[in-house]
């Protein structure tokens, strides 16, 4: 970016409302994962006569959207119809809200730049349209037009920022601070993919030091966050290079191209829509009571930034922990049951008990969650207090990394608790060592090269040996025995050159008995492989 | 009758003509039963509570067996619903209008669709797609508009009540030029779900009735709120039975004499001079108001309706319901789709509203035109609820002129639309209007007396019609090649 020129960038953002039922009818809003089609009925495929009825819940939403981002309330607003044609609008008309928008004039902070402050113009309710599925023809066949009305009426709520972010990086910033608000009062799903939260824009560029605005170009179909930032860093170079050209940038729509990586121009400023829009005849006007608007505060949660913040202190999380625990609000709220489950403790042992449990929710429980699809941590089978016990006992060491985590996929898949699983799969203490044996014989004979290996003088392949007996029998570091064996190998590991891994374990066995009788029948103990484990030399321990 | 000779036909008449009701006839068998099957014992089970309740039920059903025709830009579940228009030709709801429901639910039999003007955007009935409908006192001139096909149908006794519509006048002044009763209720007193837009701020369902009773046995049905119709009152109706026979003591009517200065017939002011007169020889306290701008309502309501309008027809598009033009080729795109489906769907008067309507809503048109209509549309308003202060209802004719003869106006939209001049402001305010016969004219041509009343006092309007009535030496006239 050229430093002559100041980018400036607004936003408007599409959110679809995750309410039971459509903005102005009574079919289930749920369009998703629905057959093309089923979820219409009169009034959202526009029949003729049918007539609009504002759904309450979606207007609460929008409320709290705009709480969310600091916004002022309307007391009275009201609908508008935004005219224009085409098939994917049922009636020929949007109805949208114009110039009385339910919330206005709010901010939003982004995240980790304390120093900027967005500015939010308005928040304001309207409706989804149909979705088209253009079929191309083949053979010089003329194509075709699929439509599905599921969609059609859905609630949409469009967040419209002022022209105050400056980078990409702000911008992405706001896009996925913006989504995690939505997610966070549980008002969508807010996801860019699947269309229910689209992000068009509007950039121009200036002098840098100037108050003036350029003219701005709209940038539309951009998908993904990915390609917002794409399409933005397109566009702010296009628009610098014509004016050092010497060109005048021109107020037009362009489209973003994400295949090729270029915006195209869509609509000139002379064809741009005439929407006329006017009042919604069909519904009056909406008075907004003081106290739905104080009840719905009292009902927001504490919204992401504050509540990471609150982790930070409260707990000591590091703001990394905080912010990815804070960043799903269902998430956050679990992590919270986890540590108050446990009781007081000391400042220092509660905190790094905090840690350890932001590293299990961030760690295996997102992988375990993102590999099944579940979206909610509480639709898991793991209670949090249950959690508590295990990263408990993880912490005081009385299971190991790899013992832990088989424990905890257990209590994943069967919702079984932790003491149970652990009883059960016998992973606290092998102290029958009579489990160790078998094992032991198949990390011999499957890994002949690391034997050899070793035998050859490559001292680090006991290492691997030893961590595979011990990754197959979840042995725990805490095995007395597994332990010593282990420290043994770094102090004794040379001149056993020539040996079998089975010398090795004596030798190993010896160091730690201090006495070779005594190692033969402990490695015998150990491993139960008697009959193979024969030192081929006696005199080269002493 | 006596009742050992009853039989089907005889209850059956007997309960329709209301000489008994159902539960008296169940009760006389019931009674019968019991005293009887003591010695007989023909029966094992007698339903006395369940038969009793269900002959209530029968009986509370306000319009049962009661024939009406319903005009056809009202929704009628599997029913061809055109509103006079190509555009919507063949086209069969897979709903009922709320309306329609009720009608249904208080046991209304459903005679038939009514002609109208296309869309409701007319005045006579010429605007059409299927032909003109003719006035039965005169089968040259129109019957009025748009809901002529019902005025006609009520006036020539295909129905005893039918159901219009009332966008700038569209049943009362049909109502008038034909002879009949004609309500608009209150906008919000009937739902208006399954009714095909016009200009939905003006819309408004309402009776055709002969007498003044029936309207309001049928306003009864019709009314009351309804969870589809956000713009519906939530207030239920009074019971507007018990208004008759109507007393007009100390009724007070106000006339704004100014407005009826110019371009009225004199024939209209004679016979609306006649029934003032007759209200006041029952009591009624005639006096002046003053509505200084209503003047202005014709122009207001010729923007606000088209307006409106504009955006309602958008929906006719081709694409999901009613007539698609066949484009030849596969080059046609939907643009050229939705041209030609319009052009060929819609008539001349629709087509001159919608261009009319998209105007006056442009960019750059918008303040100057439809927001400075509405802004009178409020002054009009305020002229109204100042005149309610002093007075309970206002009357005026309710057209400047009897019926004209069939193509007299239809090159001349001008003429026909200053015709609207003393309908309209009951739209543009939402109040409630009548029209009354007021008599005819030496070419026994039908006269209507028009009164508007106070938001929601369909019911003073009612009492003050049914006093007319009752004096009125015209009430028993029909169309005489009707009669």
């Amino acid at each position: 970016m050229d430093t002559q020129y100041e980018t400036v960038i607004g936003l408007e953002v599409h959110v679809q409302l995750r309410t039971h039922s459509k903005m102005f009818c009574s079919c289930g809003a749920d369009y998703q994962l629905m057959p093309p089609n089923t979820r219409v009925c009169p009034v959202c495929l526009a029949l003729p006569g049918t007539l609009p009825v504002v759904n309450s819940r979606a207007v609460e939403d929008a409320i709290k959207i705009g709480l969310a981002l600091n916004c002022k309330v309307a007391e009275t607003t009201k609908f508008d119809r935004k005219n224009y044609a085409y098939p994917d609008l049922m009636k020929g008309y949007q109805i949208s809200q114009y110039d009385v928008p339910i919330c206005y004039d709010g901010y939003m902070d982004l995240p980790g730049d304390p120093s900027s402050r967005i500015g939010i113009e308005r928040v304001h309710m309207e409706e989804d349209v149909a979705r088209l599925i253009h079929i191309p023809g083949q053979d010089g066949e003329a194509g075709h037009t699929l439509m599905d009305v599921n969609r059609a009426g859905v609630p949409l709520m469009e967040v419209v920022s002022r022209p105050d972010l400056r980078t990409t990086d702000q911008v992405e910033a706001y896009i996925s601070n913006l989504q995690m608000i939505i997610r966070y009062i549980d008002v969508g799903t807010a996801n860019m993919e699947e269309g229910s939260f689209r992000c068009d824009a509007n950039v121009s560029i200036r002098p840098a030091g100037s108050t003036k605005l350029g003219a701005k170009v709209e940038i539309k179909n951009m998908n993904r966050i990915r390609a917002v930032t794409r399409a933005l860093e397109y566009e702010i170079a296009r628009q610098t290079e014509d004016v050092k050209a010497g060109n005048r940038v021109v107020q037009e729509t362009r489209g973003w191209d994400d295949e090729v990586g270029v915006t195209v121009s869509q609509r000139s400023k002379e064809d741009a829509h005439d929407y006329r829009y006017f009042p919604e005849p069909d519904l009056p006007p909406l008075r907004i009571g003081a106290s739905l608007v104080d009840h719905i505060r009292s009902e927001l949660p504490e919204l992401p930034a504050l509540r990471k913040d609150r982790f930070q202190q409260s707990w000591g999380l590091p703001e990394y922990d905080a912010a990815l625990l804070t960043s799903s609000r269902t998430t956050a709220d679990y992590f919270e049951q986890v540590v108050r489950s446990v009781g007081a403790m000391a400042k220092g042992e509660m905190s790094a008990f905090a840690k350890e449990t932001a590293n299990w929710l961030n760690g295996e429980m997102a992988r375990h969650m993102n590999n099944d699809g579940t979206t909610n941590v509480f639709d898991t089978r793991i209670r949090p207090e249950n959690l508590a016990v295990l990263v408990g006992r993880f912490g005081r060491r009385e299971l190991n990394n790899a013992g832990a985590k088989q424990v905890f996929g257990e209590m994943y898949r069967s919702g079984a608790d932790a003491d149970d699983v652990i009883e059960q799969q016998g992973l606290q203490q092998v102290s029958d060592t009579s489990e160790l044996d078998p094992v032991a014989d198949e990390v011999i004979q499957a890994n002949p090269s690391a034997v050899r290996d070793y035998l050859g003088g490559k001292k680090t392949a006991v290492r691997f040996l030893v961590g595979q007996v011990m990754k197959a029998t979840r042995a725990l570091e805490a095995e007395p025995l597994m332990k010593e064996l282990f420290e043994y190998r770094f102090t004794e590991g040379n001149g056993l050159a020539g040996h079998s891994f089975g010398n090795l374990f004596i030798a190993a066995m010896s160091g730690v008995t201090g006495n070779f009788e005594q190692a033969v029948s402990e490695s015998s103990r150990v491993l139960k492989v008697t009959g193979r484990i024969v030192p081929s030399t006696l005199w080269t321990f002493g | 009758m006596a009742p050992g000779a009853w039989t089907v036909t005889g209850i059956r008449a007997a309960v329709a003509g209301g000489d008994l009701s159902a539960r008296e006839v169940c009760a006389h068998y019931l009674d019968r039963i019991a005293a009887t099957d003591g010695r007989l014992h023909a029966f094992t089970t007698v339903l006395r509570e369940a038969a009793l309740a269900r002959a209530d039920e029968v009986d509370a059903r306000p319009l049962l067996g009661v024939p009406i025709a319903v005009k056809d830009v009202i929704c009628t579940r599997g029913v061809p619903t055109t509103a006079g228009s190509r555009i919507l030709a063949g086209y069969r709801p897979p709903y009922d209008a709320t309306v329609v429901s009720r009608l249904l639910d208080a046991g209304a039999v459903i005679v038939g669709k009514t002609n109208c003007d296309e869309f409701a955007m007319g005045s006579s009935t010429e605007h059409s797609a299927y032909g003109p409908t003719r006035n039965p006192w005169a089968l040259d001139r129109i019957p009025g508009g748009s809901s002529g096909g019902a005025a006609a149908a009520v006036a020539a006794g295909q129905a005893p009540a039918s159901i219009g519509t009332d966008t700038g006048g569209s049943i009362r002044q049909p109502a008038a030029l034909c002879g009949v009763v004609g309500l608009k209720p209150t906008y919000g007193r009937v739902s208006r779900y399954g009714l095909l837009a016009f200009a939905s701020s003006l819309d408004q369902i309402g009776p055709l009735t002969w007498t003044v009773a029936d309207a309001a046995a049928v306003l009864q049905v019709l009314a009351g709120p309804d969870p589809r119709d956000a713009t519906a009152s939530t207030e239920p109706p009074p019971d507007l039975s018990r208004l008759f026979p109507g007393n007009v003591r100390g009724t007070r009517i106000g006339v704004p004499r100014v407005a009826l200065a110019d371009g009225v017939d004199p024939e209209v002011l004679d016979a609306f001079g006649a029934a003032l007169a007759m209200l006041s020889d029952r009591g009624a306290e005639v006096c002046d108001v003053d509505l200084p701008h209503m003047q202005y309502a014709v122009p207001v309501y010729y923007l606000v309706a088209p307006a409106e309008a504009s955006s309602n027809l958008a929906r006719y598009d081709g694409v999901r319901y009613g007539h698609r033009a066949k484009l030849d080729g596969a080059a046609a795109g939907v643009s050229e789709m939705y041209a030609r489906t319009r052009s060929e769907g819609f008539g001349a008067e629709v087509k001159r509203r919608i261009m009319l309507g998209t105007y006056a809503l442009s960019a750059g048109y918008y303040d100057a035109y439809y927001v400075h209509a509405q802004r009178v549309r409020s002054l009009i308003r305020n002229d109204f609820d100042r005149a309610f202060a002093a007075v309970d209802a206002v009357a005026m004719p309710t057209t400047p002129t009897p019926a004209f003869r069939i193509g007299e106006r239809i090159d001349d939209p001008l003429a026909m639309y200053l015709g609207d001049v003393f309908t309209v402001s009951a739209n543009l305010t939402g109040l409630p209007a009548i029209s009354l016969p007021a008599g005819l004219t030496q070419a026994r041509l039908p006269i209507g007396f028009q009164l508007v009343g106070r938001p929601f006092d369909e019911a003073t309007l009612l009492r003050i019609g049914d006093a007319l009535e009752r004096d009125a030496p015209w009430s028993d006239e029909r169309p005489p090649a009707f009669a």
